[in-house]
């Protein structure tokens, strides 16, 4: 194709109306980072980042031997983690079939202190691992743990 | 000038006839020997078991909405910048397909999260700007019909086509730049992919097939685009009668 003075004018006109959208876009996302986080990591808890008594989501991986389940209850309590900070949970209701001790989870609740948080809501968040379970089995033996937290 | 754009709306229109057909058998094939390597004969998954392979329609499905898209853009930018009409054509028949595909992403993506996350739907930022995709082709699609000028029309739709550019990123990194319930990308990163092998060769034969489904039906959309702007004229009324 050829690019005649007519062509040029035109694409620059184009070019710079999409940079202006861009630059525009990206303002008002750096302005709104913070009300796009969908949960709370552990850390920021602890760093009381996370407002308390306010309804808030809250995500981390389920640390392996903190589950504790009330007798003829629903009522259960477990820890959740993210590189080293922990906070407690406590939930009254049924769980999804993904939740289990090492993966991740994403709830909805308050903080009523600065590490127990009540949850109202538990979904289960799955990682990006894919495999066969014949591969993980390998890998559990090999590594004695395949989940990997590199977040 | 004139002429040789005509001329080559008609060589398109006359040419591809049999390839867009062909093109469709072959998808419909090859996407039956795709359903079944990825239903049956792939490995079940160790945490989801069998539920993990609606990702076989989901995963080319969402890559495909954003694909088309840029495509879209590219085609809007060059019908801006050059007026070339089978550029102006391809850019708006587009805007359907993309629809479908976002539509597919979506729905395969909220029968899944319920058995694996326990809800169909949160407003996370994954599935917030999807979604926000659907509205944008939907958007294009009702813009273009407003106009009775296709000309006209195509480049105004050119112009949002543009705006919503900026989507296309953020729907791809949101995974990254924010937490969201969704989880991060498990092919399309620099890293080794965060899938097996056997999981993921029939996951990007998929995506192959998707693809030519989507060539398959856009020079089918294209041809039907240049007969309602060329039925009028005379080398139409000439093919058709002739």
């Amino acid at each position: 194709m050829k690019i005649t003075q007519t062509n040029k004018n035109r694409m620059i006109k184009v070019l710079v109306f999409f940079f202006a959208i861009t630059a525009f876009s990206s303002l008002l996302i750096y302005a709104f980072s913070k009300n796009m986080v969908y949960f709370y990591t552990p850390s920021q808890v602890i760093n009381k980042e996370a407002p308390i008594n306010k309804f808030i989501r809250i995500g981390g991986m389920v640390k392996i031997g903190s589950f504790k389940k009330l007798n003829d209850s629903l009522k259960v309590s477990f820890k959740i983690y993210d590189l080293n900070k922990e906070v407690n949970i406590k939930y009254e209701g049924i769980l999804p079939d993904l939740f289990a001790e090492g993966q991740g989870v994403v709830m909805t609740g308050k903080l009523i202190n600065e590490n127990t948080f009540v949850a109202n809501e538990v979904l289960a968040k799955h990682d990006e691992n894919y495999m066969p379970p014949e591969v993980a089995d390998m890998m559990k033996e090999k590594e004695g743990s395949i989940y990997k937290n590199d977040n | 000038m004139n002429i040789s754009k005509i001329a080559n709306l008609k060589f398109f229109f006359t040419k591809t006839k049999n390839l867009s057909k062909f093109l469709g058998y072959l998808t419909f094939f090859l996407m039956l020997g795709g359903i079944y390597w990825g239903l049956f004969v792939a490995p079940s998954d160790y945490l989801q078991g069998e539920s993990y392979r609606i990702m076989y329609l989901h995963v080319p499905a969402a890559w495909l909405s954003l694909q088309v898209y840029m495509i879209m853009a590219f085609a809007g930018f060059i019908s801006l910048v050059w007026k070339v009409k089978i550029m102006e054509i391809i850019s708006i028949q587009c805007a359907p397909i993309g629809a479908y595909f976002t539509l597919i992403a979506l729905v395969t993506g909220m029968v899944w999260g319920k058995p694996t996350w326990g809800t169909y739907w949160v407003w996370d930022a994954r599935l917030t700007s999807e979604l926000i995709l659907l509205f944008l082709y939907i958007g294009i699609i009702a813009l273009y019909s407003s106009f009775s000028d296709k000309r006209q029309a195509v480049k105004i739709t050119s112009l949002l086509t543009i705006v919503g550019l900026v989507n296309i990123p953020i729907i791809h990194f949101s995974v990254e730049w924010w937490n969201t319930l969704h989880q991060g990308p498990s092919v399309t990163k620099f890293d080794q992919p965060s899938m097996h092998i056997s999981m993921l060769l029939p996951l990007l034969y998929m995506f192959v097939v998707f693809n030519l489904y989507f060539v398959a039906v856009l020079i089918k959309r294209v041809q039907l685009g240049i007969y309602s702007r060329e039925k009028k004229s005379k080398w139409m009324e000439e093919y058709l009668n002739g």
